[in-house]
């Protein structure tokens, strides 16, 4: 393959960006609007053509005896530290890439296009698209990275337009504090990534992935069993850096930021806070998965960890209000399901060789149709927010007669992410669950529960938003359905979204290239469908028709739903710990340190300097005949202090 | 030899010793130029006085002592144009009046 | 003599200087004339001598020091004119015509007095320009002093606020460090001919026969060290930056926190650590010890600051703090990286100045709590302002990840766990650094218009925009593409870790 498709598939979004951006004062809407989407059109064409050129070409290049092969297209050198860490900017080839080229662009470009109507009268609509490439540009460096470093690099750029996306308004205080959380949270686990890349790398002596990861063992040889606290150093260098993964991704403890992140545009949460960005932590999982099978404690630290966030996650999501948190706190236990999903798939599991690549296989498959349902999911609560300009669902209910097309695609979404077959959802959680079971069968009903629980609060939101009551708000101001730009996307998400499940995935995305058959594990698939109907059938129950149901439960469990609807006191505690602690007692203590006791002693050598000048001024008093005095005492003494000398 | 120098040296040093005394005591400018001119001639004196007892063949002190009186004239010339000047701007030859220049 | 183009870096200033001798206070066209014309010149020649450097090296020239000159200035103490630079001071030289050049456009309004404001400005750069391309210990102290001195007058007559007070404070707070610093290089003078023989000051001289005795070099190594440590603004030697970079008016703050901070840390690897290459082994420890709270210390400080330029002051300490930390890990990447470091805040502070200067002009104060939403009404200095910050909190593609991960790379080269626990607590200068930025950012760009009587303000004029888009266009320079600068650097370090390693 040619560079000269991958160069531009990177160098597109960047020069949208840089036009855009510079030169979007200029600019009519129109003008910016189209360009922004042509770009995307086109760079989401490149990725489509690169993306099938992989996978079905056949090249020797890509696939070698049914093996895939990694593929650096090219890798340049951007910045030697020393002569053995190069930092190089390249384009990698390999399934996961192939995969999240086209995720990413085909959720981007569906985003431009739905942007088009959902911004239309917003202030600042050039920027919008300039910073939607901006961020396009960065993932897309992100997922075709060659090397760790240049991971890193983008990854503080997705960081970054974030951050600028979520402050997209930034005249709203609330918008301007959740985007400044975004990016701190981020950046405090960027530094766990930062210090596990600068561990690893010390030991292996090279940034670049697949000689890593073609090797794991030779890793674990390199760190020459080197312990640090009772861990060895490769476990926590593999720790630190599923740290930075679990900032991106929103895992448990560093979650806080992603339910705030929903201040930002409803497409930019589609985008980024669904589809691509947040799943940069389980690609990354992903991207090294080689080595941490190699470590076993990293693996199990995973996969706790995103057990536990699934599950917290879900029970929070029960009880939100803001729609957008409701799917906020969704992905986040999506994401939390590929996670342990990541965390059971290693080499020599039991039931042999399918099974060992299969967490993997499958978490990946969920990442698919995860961002593909997700963003139709967002950008359908887009459509509800534009129609009754507020993000509570108390505002809604009974829309189901008003907005036929967001119903149907809705539904679609809610159905795929319960794990409904045939739509998408099933077939990718079937095999998360399968490969669960698999590993141990704690974690396999754990997450069946949160698969569940999963099930009912997507209905429990369906149903409050559609069915329930209607809002007596409507005769006023008539909700209708989202102009074409907003609708098209829906649908062709929609229509993805029943579809994706029947891509036969295990041939294409695999750990180690070779292909293998998905076929249902029909007692989990059976398991899991039967509770997420039992969930629907609950979630209904409940909420089809307004009732006191939900009234009744809240009462029976009241600490148990306050908590949950505070989100467990998360934020209240990161407040605590930020502003109390760091800000009121150790900035200030430093600043006043800094003022009354180091800048105090230099003053204060200033200030004895001027009071002895000031005590000793009085000798110099301009009286000639005092200074005479003085002399001829001195004048004496010396006379005296030579004559006794001299004896 | 060294009983005929003190008997020129002791009134040369009490004659400094008044020259002292008055120039740290008096407050007029006149006074004060006056003690100065003793502690000068003293030391004039001096100088002779060394030359004549201890280099008796040389004449270099005594030289000394004519630059000495001619510079010291000067001087004097000097310091009472200056005093006069003081008088006729501040009217006062007192020296505790003579503090414009310290504010 | 004027064959050497080196010269000219300090002709130059001297002839703008006369140029603005002749002309009128009132005749402020004239006086933009000269001052464009020569700095525009300087620039040019700047890039003119990076070119024809890398175009020499290229071409296999590798001689410690290239443009080599030396002319005898005072024979009965050996003292010479002489000159020479390496890729570390070709860099340094084109950060001061950079930032002489936007400082003067960012100065285009200056009152009163801009003949004299000009003139000692030129003064200034007279001395930065000497010290840089100085190889001889002498004279590089003398245009030490001759970039110091100029300060006093341009804080105490063109600044705000205490300006008095801060001017006095910083000059003495320097001059006491330029004491140490004499104390020093006299000491390194009296050694520098251990078999006898002439006494020199030339410091390539010195290294050459590695001079001084290695029982004298601790005490010279502390006192060099700490001399231009100060100027470092190494903890705790760094009160006099908050205060005196608060008073200065802008293109003094720019060329202070962007040129002159700079003198101490390159005198801290061409003087202390390399003519005394066995104490910076030994001692290296303290100094690490100091500079790490440097680095923590400002970040921690600049978070509750409320003033402008005093957070930006403090986050100049937490970065020079991080110059001098990496110098101080005593290996090629770090030291690399140190450089870097200098580069990028001294472009990146001198934006920061320039648009701290820019909004004072405009709002007529400081105080972030008295400013906000200033997005909307100057959106070009607000964008500029978020791009500087960006390059401070290190965003890759601007110029301060560049550095910063060079430094973190190199001092994780040392793998003892002191080192180690020192890196990990500089690593977590950034976090912090991100948040004392985004709190200005927020607080000062974005959110609610604050003042109503800003709503009437304008956005930049020309000649601002001119001096913002020189620098943003050099930090994105180096963001993009620094692996020539790397390049540059790491083979002008060569001596030094030689001297390091034949030290131990």
């Amino acid at each position: 393959m040619g560079i000269t498709l991958p160069i531009l598939i990177l160098a597109m979004p960047f020069f949208m960006f840089l036009l855009l951006g510079l030169g979007g004062v200029k600019m009519s809407r129109k003008v910016a609007g189209v360009l922004g989407i042509l770009g995307m059109g086109t760079t989401m064409t490149l990725a489509y053509i690169v993306a099938f050129t992989y996978f079905f070409s056949g090249d020797a290049a890509f696939i070698i005896d049914g093996v895939r092969q990694q593929f650096q297209v090219f890798d340049v050198t951007w910045l030697a530290f020393t002569e053995r860490l190069v930092v190089k900017i390249g384009f990698l080839l390999d399934p996961i890439s192939a995969m999240m080229l086209v995720v990413i662009t085909t959720i981007s470009f569906m985003v431009h296009l739905y942007s088009w109507g959902y911004m239309e009268s917003e202030r600042g609509f050039q920027r919008y698209y300039a910073f939607l490439n901006l961020f396009s540009f960065s993932m897309l460096g992100l997922v075709v990275a060659t090397n760790i470093f240049q991971m890193y690099i983008f990854w503080e750029l997705v960081g970054v337009s974030s951050f600028l996306l979520i402050g997209f308004f930034y005249r709203l205080p609330s918008a301007v504090s959740a985007s400044k959380k975004a990016f701190i949270v981020t950046r405090f686990a960027d530094l766990g990534f930062l210090l596990g890349i600068l561990t690893l790398t010390f030991f292996t002596d090279t940034f670049n992935f697949v000689d890593m990861t073609s090797n794991p063992m030779n890793v674990l040889a390199q760190t020459g069993g080197a312990t640090f606290m009772g861990a060895s150093v490769l476990t926590w260098a593999m720790v630190l850096i599923f740290t930075g993964g679990m900032g991106k991704s929103a895992m448990l403890p560093l979650h806080i930021w992603l339910p705030d992140a929903m201040e930002g545009p409803t497409p930019v949460s589609a985008l980024i806070h669904a589809a691509t960005m947040v799943v940069a932590g389980v690609y990354l999982v992903a991207r090294m998965f080689p080595v941490y099978c190699v470590v076993e404690a990293s693996m199990t630290f995973i996969t706790v960890v995103g057990a536990i966030t699934a599950f917290y996650a879900a029970v929070v999501a029960c009880t939100q209000i803001d729609i957008k948190r409701v799917l906020a706190f969704s992905t986040i236990s999506q994401i939390a399901f590929m996670m342990v999903s990541l965390g059971v798939a290693r080499d020599g599991m039991p039931g042999g060789e399918h099974y060992s690549g299969l967490g993997y296989m499958a978490g990946m498959f969920h990442l698919f149709t995860h961002a593909m349902f997700k963003a139709l999911l967002f950008l359908g609560a887009g459509a509800l927010i534009h129609a009754v300009h507020s993000n509570d669902y108390t505002k809604m209910g009974g829309l189901r007669k008003y907005m036929p097309i967001t119903h149907w695609t809705f539904l679609i979404g809610c159905l795929a992410i319960a794990g409904i077959p045939p739509f998408s959802g099933f077939f990718s959680k079937d095999e998360m669950l399968a490969a669960m079971f698999n590993n141990n069968w704690i974690w396999g009903a754990w997450m069946t529960m949160v698969a569940g629980l999963t099930a009912f609060y997507m209905f429990r939101l369906y149903f409050l938003i559609f069915w329930w009551e209607e809002n007596p708000n409507y005769k006023h101001h008539r909700p209708h359905d989202a102009p074409w730009q907003m609708s098209l996307p829906l649908i062709i998400l929609a229509a993805v979204s029943v579809v994706a499940g029947f891509i036969p995935f295990g041939e294409l995305v695999t750990w180690n290239g070779v292909s293998y058959h998905i076929h249902l594990e029909a007692p989990v698939a059976v398991t899991s469908i039967i509770v997420a109907l039992c969930a629907i059938a609950l979630a209904a129950k409940m909420y089809m028709r307004k009732n006191t149901l939900p009234e009744k439960f809240r009462k029976a469990m009241p600490g148990l739903w306050t908590a949950a609807h505070h989100r467990f006191y998360w934020d209240e505690l990161y407040i605590f710990i930020t502003h109390k602690i760091i800000f009121g007692i150790i900035c200030s203590a430093i600043a006043w340190f800094d003022r009354h006791v180091i800048d105090a002693t230099m003053d204060g050598f200033a200030k004895v300097t001027q009071k002895v000048s000031f005590a000793i001024r009085g000798l110099q008093g301009g009286n000639v005949q005092a200074y005479v005095l003085w002399y001829f005492f001195g004048a004496v003494a010396l006379a005296l202090i030579t004559w006794i000398c001299l004896l | 030899m060294n009983l005929d120098i003190l008997w020129y040296l002791v009134p040369s040093v009490i004659m400094f010793c008044c020259g002292v005394y008055g120039f740290v005591t008096r407050k007029n400018m006149i006074a004060m130029l006056v003690s100065l001119e003793l502690m000068l001639n003293s030391a004039d004196l001096n100088f002779a006085i060394f030359n004549r007892f201890l280099f008796p063949d040389k004449m270099e002190g005594m030289v000394f002592t004519l630059f000495a009186i001619a510079i010291a004239a000067a001087e004097t010339a000097v310091a009472i144009a200056i005093i006069i000047n003081i008088y006729r701007s501040i009217g006062s030859t007192e020296i505790v009046e003579t503090n414009k220049m310290k504010h | 003599m004027f064959g050497n183009i080196l010269i000219w870096f300090v002709i130059i200033p001297v002839l703008m200087m006369a140029g603005l001798g002749v002309c009128r206070n009132s005749s402020m066209a004239a006086i933009r004339a000269v001052m464009v014309i020569g700095s525009t010149i300087l620039l040019a020649l700047a890039i003119w001598l990076c070119v024809d450097f890398l175009a020499l090296r290229g071409a296999g020239v590798d001689d410690e020091m290239l443009f080599t000159g030396s002319w005898m200035w005072y024979a009965p103490l050996n003292i010479h004119l002489a000159v020479g630079v390496d890729g570390i001071s070709v860099l340094m030289l084109l950060l001061s015509a950079v930032i002489v050049f936007a400082g003067t456009f960012a100065s285009w309004k200056i009152n009163p007095l801009p003949k004299n404001f000009f003139l000692w400005f030129a003064l200034l750069s007279t001395g930065v320009f000497g010290f840089f391309i100085s190889i001889d210990m002498f004279t590089m102290f003398m245009f030490y002093e001759v970039a110091l001195i100029p300060m006093y007058l341009l804080i105490g007559v063109w600044g705000t606020g205490r300006k008095e007070y801060s001017a006095m404070k910083l000059t003495l707070m320097l001059m006491g460090g330029s004491a140490f610093l004499m104390l020093g290089l006299l000491g390194i003078y009296w050694h520098s001919a251990p078999a006898g023989g002439e006494l020199t000051w030339n410091i390539l001289e010195i290294a050459r026969n590695n001079a001084v005795d290695p029982s004298w070099q601790n005490l010279l190594f502390c006192f060099t060290f700490v001399g231009f440590g100060v100027l470092g603004a190494m903890f705790p030697f760094h009160t006099w930056s908050p205060d005196g970079h608060a008073c200065a008016p802008t293109a003094v703050s720019m060329l202070h926190a962007g040129v002159l901070m700079k003198l101490g840390g390159y005198g801290c690897f061409r003087i202390a650590i390399y003519l005394l290459p066995a104490a910076a082994n030994e001692l290296a420890w303290i100094f690490i010890i100091l500079t790490g709270i440097s680095v923590v210390y400002g970040a921690f400080s600049a978070c509750v600051q409320t003033d402008l330029k005093y957070i930006n002051a403090y986050s100049s300490v937490s970065h020079c703090g991080m110059v001098l930390f990496a110098l101080l890990m005593l290996n090629q990447t770090a030291m690399t990286g140190a450089i870097l470091q200098m580069l990028s805040h001294g472009l990146m502070t001198a934006l920061f100045f320039a648009l701290i200067g820019m909004i004072y002009g405009r709002t007529h104060t400081r105080d972030i709590r008295e400013m906000g939403g200033l997005m909307q009404i100057m959106p070009y200095l607000g964008v500029c302002y978020m791009i500087a910050g960006f390059a401070s909190l290190g965003l890759p593609g601007l110029s301060g990840f560049v550095a910063e991960m060079t430094i973190f790379f190199g001092a994780w080269e040392d793998a003892d766990m002191f080192h180690r626990a020192f890196v990990v607590a500089a690593t977590c200068s950034i976090v912090i650094t991100a948040v004392y930025i985004l709190r200005v950012v927020g607080k000062l760009l974005l959110g609610k218009v604050h003042d109503e009587h800003h709503l009437q303000l304008t956005d930049a004029t020309w000649f601002e925009r001119f001096s913002t888009v020189t620098l943003i266009v050099c930090i994105a320079g180096i963001g993009f593409f620094p692996n020539w600068i790397n390049e540059t650097i790491q083979h002008s370090f060569l001596p030094i870790i030689h001297a390091l390693q034949n030290a131990i």
